[in-house]
Formats: C-alpha cells, sequence, structure tokens
C-alpha cells in the first residue's frame, strides 16, 4: 500500500513538474515543438489520398465549405496529374485557398461532412490536399488569374487580412484599381498574426500574399493605420468605394484587480509576439490561461509547447460548455494542458508580477451561471494568459458617418452585397460576422467586391 | 488437408501453380527459388536461338494509386544459350525432380524443332511448352503470334512435334485472334496433349504526353507490346471456358492471366483450367505470394468439401450459357440498406445518367430511393456503392417462371419489327429529354460553389 501510495505521489510529481516540452531556444528547436499538424503531402501521399475520394454526387464537402470550393473537382484533377487545375478550381472559390488548406478547422468543415465518416472510415483529408495543390502553384509563380480590364474606377481596402487582400483580388479581377491600407507591417492579417504557430508558417502564408499580390497586382501600403476622420475623408474623396476588413482589436478587458500586472497578457498580443518572435518568447512556469475558446486553446497549447512546466486552462462554466471545437481542446490536452471548470477568476494576485489567480467556484444552473459563495481560491501561477474575447474597434468605426453597428459591435451590411448604412462603405470578415474562420472572410468579401461591382456599375 | 497435386496431361506438380514462361523463369537459379519458395512448377523462359533484347522493356497501366493492373512488355525469348539453359534444366530436376520443370519452345524449322525438343528431352523436361502465342517481335519473324494465329502452321509443327516427343506437349495460344477455339482444335488435330492460354494480348498501355511516344520507349520511340496482369483476366478467363467448353477442343488447359491470387486461381479453374500460370504477379510482388495462393486455395477446398483439384475443375461450365438460353422470367431490384448507406449518391448518379433513371433523391436525407417500378435489375447502382452489402440485388419474381429469348423466337413471342410494342424497353418509362436541362446542375456543383467560382446567375429548375 504504501508503495503504491509512493509510487502515485511520484507520479503526481513527475506530471506535475516535467514539462511536456523543452523550452525551445533555437529556431529549429522552435520548429520541432511547433511542428505543424497537417504538413506538406508529397506527390506519393497526394495520388494516394485523392484516389480515396469517392466524387460524391451533390458532395456535402462543397456544401459544408464556407467557400464552396468545388472540392471532389479538385481532387479528381490532382488524381489526374493536374494540379494546377486543382489549384485554379480552389482559388477561384477562395483567395486563402493554401492558408484555408491549414489553418481551417477542417474537422467541422468539409472533412466533418465527408461520408466517409459516416462509414467510420478516416475521412479524406481534404485540407491537406487542397494546400498541396495551391503550394505547387505558389512555388511555380505560375500564373493562373490576372487583372481584369481596368474600368478606371478605385476602391480603397482598410485592413490587408483574409477578408482585405481576397476584396483586393476579386476587385482586381473586376478590373478596379484597388490600394490596400495595412497598420501592421504584413498581410494576411491574423493568418500571420494570430493563427498557431503549429497550424501555418510565417513563410507560407507569406508567400500566398505574395502570389496573389503578384497575380492580381493590388497596392498595399503597410504601417499605414488609418484611425482619423481627416483619413477617411481623404479616402472618401479619392475612391469610389471603401472595403473595412479592419477585423478586431485588442482583448477585451477583463476589469479585474491586478490585469495589470506584469506577465499577465492577451492572447491575441501573446500570440501575435509568437509568430514574430518565435523562440525569443518566454512563458511562465505555470501559465493559467483564461476563457474556453479556441483561441484559448491555441495560447494554452503554445504556452506548453514553449516549454511551461504546467498549464491549465480555466474556464467559468463546465467542459461541455466550452465554445472551442472538440478537436481544439484534444489537441491542447495532448500537449499535456489541463482542464479547470467552473471557476471565475476575481483577481489576478502578486506583487509587481503575477502570482497567482484568485477564482471563485462557479455553477451552472438552467443555463445560467452563478458563483459559489465563500469558495474562492488562489492557484498559484507567474503567467495569465486573457483568451477571453477581443474588442471590436467601435471607436474607429464611429468615424464613419451613418454606419450602423448592432447591439454586439458588429458592423450591419447588406447579406448579399457586404454594403453598409453608409452606400460608400462595404464590409467582411471579423468586423462584419463578429468573429469567425479565415475561410469566412474570404468567401464574405469575394461577395461584397461583387457587391460593390454592382454598386459602382450602376 | 486436400490434395492440392496434379497430373497435367501427364506432368505432375505438387500444387497446381506454375510460373508462366516469362522473365521469373528466366534461370535456375530463379526456378529454385521459386520451387524452395513453394510453387509447384514452372514453365522455363522460351528456348530457341538466343535473342538480342533492347533497354526499356515494360510498361505499366496504373489505376489511380494502385501500380500495375495491367502490364506490357517487348522483351523477346530467352537471351541465354540453349546449353546453359538446359544445363540448369538438369540441375533443377535433379533437385526437384517431384516438381513440374516445363521447357517452353519456339524455333522456326522441323529440324530445329526436332533438335530441341530431343536436347530439352535428355535435359530432363517433364514436358514441352509450344510458344505459338508471343505477339512482339517473335511474331515478325513468323513464329509466336504468327503461328498462333494460323491453325494450319500451327498444327503442322504441332505435328513435326510429336514425331519425336517423348514428354506432354502443351501449345500456349494467343488471344490475338477471333476464335480461340481455332487454334485450340489445331492444336488437338496434331496430337497436342494440352493447351495452355492466353498468351499476352497485342498492346500499347500508354502513351507519354510529352515525348509523343508510346511506353515502353526505346529512345523516343516505341512498339506494340504484350499485355498482361491483373487486367487481362477476365479476357482470359472466357477464352478458357470457350476452350473447355468446345466439344471438339477437349484438352487439359493451363489457365493463365491476371492471376495473383488464390481467388484468381480458383476462377480460373471453375472454368475449366487444371494448372494455373502466374507471371506480372511474381514479377511485381516476387516468389512470396505462393503461400497466400497456395493456403487460399486450401481453406477453399476444405470449405467447399473438396479432396482434389479434380472435383472442381470445370465447375461453373454448366453455368456459362449462350445469352439466348438465360431465364427473362428471372429478376431481381436494387435494395438499399438505409442502415449502411453513406449518402455518397453515387447510385443515384449512375442510374440516372448511366442506367434507367430508377433511383430518386427525396428532401431530408441523402439515402437515395430506388423506383422499383423503374428498376431493371442491371446491378450498376450496387456495383458503384463504396459500401459492402449496402445495396443488394434481390429477387423479385416468385421463381416460377423460365423463359429464353430462344423460346420466344421460337414461339414468335420476340420483337421482330422497328416499334414492335414487345421491345423490353415498353416496360419501364423515359423521362422526357426536355426533363433533363438545368435539372441538377445546381447539385453537381452547388449552387454556393457556383457564385464563389464567379457564376452569379444559378439555372432554373425545370
Amino acid at each position: 500500500m504504501l508503495r503504491c501510495a509512493l509510487h502515485d505521489v511520484l507520479l503526481e510529481f513527475i506530471s506535475d513538474q516535467m514539462p511536456e516540452f523543452h523550452t525551445p531556444t533555437t529556431e529549429q528547436e522552435f520548429q520541432l515543438n511547433f511542428a505543424q499538424l497537417k504538413p506538406h503531402m508529397n506527390r506519393t501521399e497526394a495520388l494516394y489520398e485523392s484516389s480515396r475520394c469517392l466524387f460524391c454526387f451533390d458532395a456535402p464537402c462543397i456544401k459544408a465549405c464556407p467557400s464552396g470550393i468545388d472540392i471532389p473537382q479538385f481532387i479528381r484533377q490532382i488524381n489526374s496529374g493536374n494540379d494546377t487545375g486543382a489549384a485554379r478550381t480552389i482559388y477561384e472559390a477562395n483567395y486563402f485557398g493554401n492558408a484555408c488548406g491549414k489553418v481551417c478547422p477542417t474537422e467541422v468543415l468539409c472533412e466533418g461532412a465527408c461520408v466517409y465518416n459516416l462509414q467510420e472510415v478516416k475521412p479524406i483529408e481534404i485540407g491537406r490536399l487542397q494546400s498541396y495543390a495551391t503550394t505547387k502553384v505558389i512555388e511555380s509563380g505560375k500564373k493562373l488569374f490576372g487583372p481584369g480590364a481596368a474600368n478606371g474606377k478605385s476602391v480603397a481596402v482598410i485592413g490587408a487580412g483574409p477578408a482585405g487582400i481576397s476584396a483586393a483580388c476579386e476587385l482586381r479581377a473586376l478590373g478596379y484599381s484597388v490600394d490596400v491600407f495595412e497598420a501592421k507591417a504584413q498581410p494576411s492579417g491574423l493568418t500571420v498574426y494570430g493563427v498557431a504557430p503549429y497550424k501555418i508558417t510565417n513563410e507560407e502564408t507569406l508567400a500566398e500574399m505574395d502570389y496573389l499580390q503578384a497575380q492580381f497586382g493590388y497596392n498595399t501600403q503597410f504601417n499605414s493605420p488609418i484611425n482619423s476622420r481627416e483619413e477617411l475623408v481623404e479616402l472618401e474623396n479619392k475612391y469610389d468605394a471603401i472595403f473595412l476588413g479592419i477585423g478586431l482589436g485588442k482583448t477585451n478587458e477583463l476589469g479585474l484587480p491586478g490585469e495589470d500586472k506584469i506577465n499577465c497578457t492577451g492572447a491575441v498580443e501573446f500570440i501575435a509576439e509568437l509568430r514574430q518572435h518565435h523562440h525569443q518568447v518566454n512563458v511562465g512556469r505555470k501559465v493559467i490561461v483564461l476563457g474556453g475558446g479556441n483561441t484559448a486553446m491555441d495560447a494554452a497549447s503554445e504556452s506548453s509547447r514553449l516549454g511551461a512546466e504546467q498549464v491549465i486552462l480555466a474556464y467559468r462554466r463546465a467542459k461541455e460548455e466550452m465554445g472551442a471545437y472538440e478537436f481544439e481542446y484534444d489537441l491542447a490536452k495532448g500537449v499535456g494542458v489541463k482542464g479547470l471548470f467552473n471557476v471565475a477568476p476575481v483577481e489576478i494576485v502578486g506583487n509587481g508580477y503575477v502570482a497567482g489567480v484568485k477564482f471563485i467556484r462557479t455553477e451552472t444552473k438552467d443555463g445560467k451561471v452563478s458563483e459559489v459563495p465563500g469558495s474562492e481560491f488562489v492557484e498559484p501561477c507567474d503567467m495569465v494568459i486573457k483568451a477571453t474575447g477581443q474588442a471590436k474597434q467601435t471607436e474607429f468605426l464611429q468615424l464613419i458617418p451613418g454606419l450602423k453597428l448592432d447591439g454586439k459591435g458588429r458592423i450591419v451590411a447588406d447579406a448579399h452585397t457586404g454594403q453598409t448604412s453608409n452606400p460608400k462603405y462595404f464590409a467582411s470578415g471579423d468586423a462584419w460576422n463578429g468573429g469567425a474562420e479565415v475561410v469566412n472572410a474570404a468567401a464574405e468579401a469575394k461577395l461584397t467586391a461583387r457587391g460593390i461591382h454592382a454598386y459602382l456599375s450602376k | 488437408m486436400p490434395d492440392l497435386s496434379i497430373n497435367f496431361a501427364g506432368i505432375k506438380s505438387p500444387n497446381p501453380f506454375w510460373l508462366a514462361s516469362a522473365p521469373p523463369t528466366n534461370s535456375g537459379y530463379q526456378i529454385m527459388k521459386a520451387f524452395d519458395a513453394g510453387w509447384g512448377g514452372a514453365v522455363w523462359k522460351t528456348l530457341g536461338v538466343p535473342v538480342v533484347n533492347v533497354s526499356s522493356r515494360y510498361g505499366g497501366v496504373n489505376y489511380r494509386d494502385k501500380r500495375l493492373v495491367g502490364f506490357n512488355n517487348i522483351e523477346l525469348i530467352s537471351d541465354r544459350p540453349l546449353a546453359d539453359n538446359l544445363r540448369e534444366i538438369e540441375e533443377v530436376k535433379k533437385r526437384f525432380p517431384n516438381h513440374a520443370v516445363i521447357a517452353s519452345l519456339m524455333v522456326q524449322s522441323r529440324q530445329e524443332w526436332h533438335d530441341i525438343v530431343r536436347q530439352s528431352q535428355d535435359a530432363g523436361a517433364d514436358g514441352f511448352e509450344l510458344n505459338f502465342g508471343c505477339p512482339h517481335g517473335m511474331c515478325e519473324r513468323g513464329m509466336g503470334s504468327a503461328v498462333g494465329q494460323e491453325p494450319k502452321i500451327l498444327q503442322m509443327i504441332v505435328e513435326w512435334v510429336m514425331e519425336v516427343a517423348t514428354k506432354p506437349v502443351i501449345v500456349k495460344l494467343t488471344p490475338n485472334i477471333s476464335d480461340i477455339t481455332e487454334p485450340a482444335m489445331a492444336a488437338r488435330r496434331g496430337g497436342a496433349d494440352a493447351i495452355s492460354l492466353i498468351n499476352t494480348i497485342q498492346s500499347i498501355v500508354g502513351v507519354d504526353l510529352d515525348q509523343f511516344a508510346p511506353y515502353p520507349i526505346v529512345d523516343g520511340k516505341g512498339t506494340n507490346g504484350g499485355y498482361c496482369g491483373p487486367a487481362v483476366k477476365p479476357i482470359a478467363l472466357n477464352m478458357v471456358k470457350n476452350c473447355a467448353q468446345h466439344p471438339d477442343v477437349r484438352l487439359p488447359i493451363s489457365g493463365i492471366g491476371g492471376i495473383e491470387n488464390w481467388r484468381d486461381a480458383v476462377e480460373h479453374i471453375l472454368l475449366g483450367a487444371s494448372s494455373v500460370q502466374v507471371c506480372t504477379a511474381a514479377m511485381h510482388f516476387g516468389f512470396g505470394i505462393i503461400r497466400e495462393m497456395t493456403t487460399g486455395l486450401e481453406q477453399y477446398m476444405v470449405e467447399k468439401g473438396f479432396n482434389t483439384i479434380y472435383d472442381f475443375v470445370g465447375k461453373a461450365l454448366p453455368n456459362v450459357l449462350p445469352w439466348e438460353q438465360l431465364n427473362m422470367k428471372y429478376k431481381v431490384t436494387a435494395n438499399i440498406h438505409e442502415e449502411k448507406c453513406i449518402g455518397c449518391q453515387l447510385c443515384y448518379t449512375a442510374c440516372e445518367d448511366g442506367a434507367h433513371q430508377a433511383i430518386k433523391l427525396n428532401a431530408d436525407t441523402r439515402v437515395p430511393e430506388i423506383i422499383q417500378e423503374n428498376c431493371v435489375g442491371c446491378n450498376l447502382c450496387s456495383l458503384v456503392c463504396p459500401v459492402e452489402d449496402c445495396i443488394t440485388m434481390d429477387r423479385t419474381d416468385d421463381g416460377t417462371q423460365h423463359l429464353t429469348w430462344k423460346e420466344r423466337v421460337e414461339a414468335g413471342t420476340a420483337p421482330t419489327e422497328f416499334n414492335d410494342e414487345r421491345a423490353g424497353g415498353r416496360h419501364h418509362w423515359v423521362p422526357e429529354p426536355a426533363a433533363a436541362l438545368g435539372k441538377e446542375r445546381h447539385k453537381t456543383l452547388p449552387g454556393k460553389a457556383r457564385i464563389y467560382s464567379g457564376e452569379t446567375e444559378l439555372p432554373t429548375v425545370v
């Protein structure tokens, strides 16, 4: 008995103290810890995987794709050795075809709809096939698309994220002159600043951006934030329409005492740092991630992969109520992240530096969360990552005359054309949908670009 | 345990699996290795005046991710001196006295035939296979399939051989002929003891899209080769059946063509073969496949209660009839087992576009529905269905009636005029042609996908 107990203690000690990953100190170590979840396929693997596709009639995968890519068609093209044609099929529907292949939650979209699931057979690896074909054309630089005949009109695109760049591509194809204004130094938005590094590399993301710009020839101005009424007036005067692809803002403040302590950071900011500086980003020995969404899962996984000895995912409600996809939680658990459920943060404690989080236990009754009086406790830690949603860019949006926002601060726009309540402004992406996937932004922006075209062709 | 051994026209072998005359039987080394692995016999790579081969000799047909579902070669007969081959035959026979070693032969003159038969006999060969089948290279020199295609010449050469042969003589037939039974009967007339078929089929396995040349490519050029491998099995089975059923052939048959596992072998045997020969599969996977073949055959025989191979040689032959003798009153219709269906709708689109529009789709489910009245029982849906036993073809007639085309013709009830009311197609409906227009373009590429790829207007549903 004693030996058993001792053994258990020892096991617990080991599992508590041994980090899942050693802290990476070189780029090579970083690449190992953050190995790609969907690595590139070679021709043989693509041939084998594409051979499995059944070519369903009225294919469920197409219907499950927010950008409606003709998936059976591009898989058949890969299978017949027409990788270029496959890439064309993909890009015709989605300008972020390569990125989406890697970052889409395919488990709940195309691959989740694959009929093989009903037979308990592994679904077709659609995402990886998609990246396979698009990577080939990106690497070859093959010209698949080009700008349409110039129509003499111009559109300003604010934000070089998935929405902005997709709109720019489609507008160029329709013959518009397009200038893209981006506050940050690089294009693709959250694809390069917000997606977990094991989903896509910076090189892959930026290669697709370079490819698109070379194909369509829109102008980009980086480090060029638009944040005053004057600047907007200038755009309004110079351009026939303005596309808002501004996404969301910083991580929401929790309004807790101690939130300003050192090592208490927002997930969006943490991930942006990580994407840009890789192994140079420091992580605590014991990290608490607050939140239950996909970004929380990413931040927790990333902390673990950066060598944190212990990572706790603290969520206000029960495990089943988390907003994150199941596979994302599984991914976090797979790298040693421990869930702590039904706890609400009350205070970040510590003296200058984070030393712990004071939680209060909660319970859910009839769908409502209530705190359990007197159940406070402090969970020690030396880093807190808040993954509690991103703020809307309300301040900026208020600079646009007549622009209506809904109760949640989302831009109100026509579902088919993306036109906002200020007819010169159109919107897509997170600022409109409140925060969704890259594929949603890419799909919306394509439609909105057509909406702009319809409006300016009147 | 069942007895796998055979006595094929006097040639004894511990099992019916022989290596066909081809690259795997090029040397004593290979044949000893094969016997060591469990093969029952081997037909030596054809002996004759040694040839000179070209480099780049084989071409493959791949289907999706499956390699070599078809295979062809432009290699000729043995390029080794006859003396070397004969010495090795002797060595193999010494080491494996109970295995079958058959000398495949191909020469031109009567004298040459006499010489080579005698020498092979002296070397200890258990029998001969006369190669009248090679469809490339050798036929242009008046041998191989050039002989197999001329029954009179074939018969004459067999007669020459029989003048000196003291061991059983098998005639290997070419499939590059309209009626395989013609040369088979000529072989019998000439006095042959058995036939083997099929040799390879004249073929071009593919064309290089960049070099504009057929495979295999020899310095930018190519030539027709001999086709074999899994793809030719159906052709081989039919020809084996034709020879086995023909009342004037009546010779033991060594079945060749597309055999790579026990199942293929059993099919050949059920249609009349009493030994089988394998080449492509051994070239693809090596001699080790024999273990699966013998154990599979054994298991099948145990399950069926067969004690020897001869218990089931030709057992399927009584069930292979001319079309006109099939029962037209027999009726099967498709049945989709909903609980197994994964909703790929391949059956729907196959029936809709490739058959009789006897499957429909319903709202709110991806499981298609069979329109019983229009189902002609063609099997297509069950063939394309990717799920085992999801679509079954179930008998719907009561089994009491029997009527053949032959009987209908004899009774005068068969359609005879262009617009005859007795035509089969009168019994199921066909949609109006215009109903096809726009019917499901939105489904072969859903509307959303059309919009994203630039097509803004959806076709209207008629």
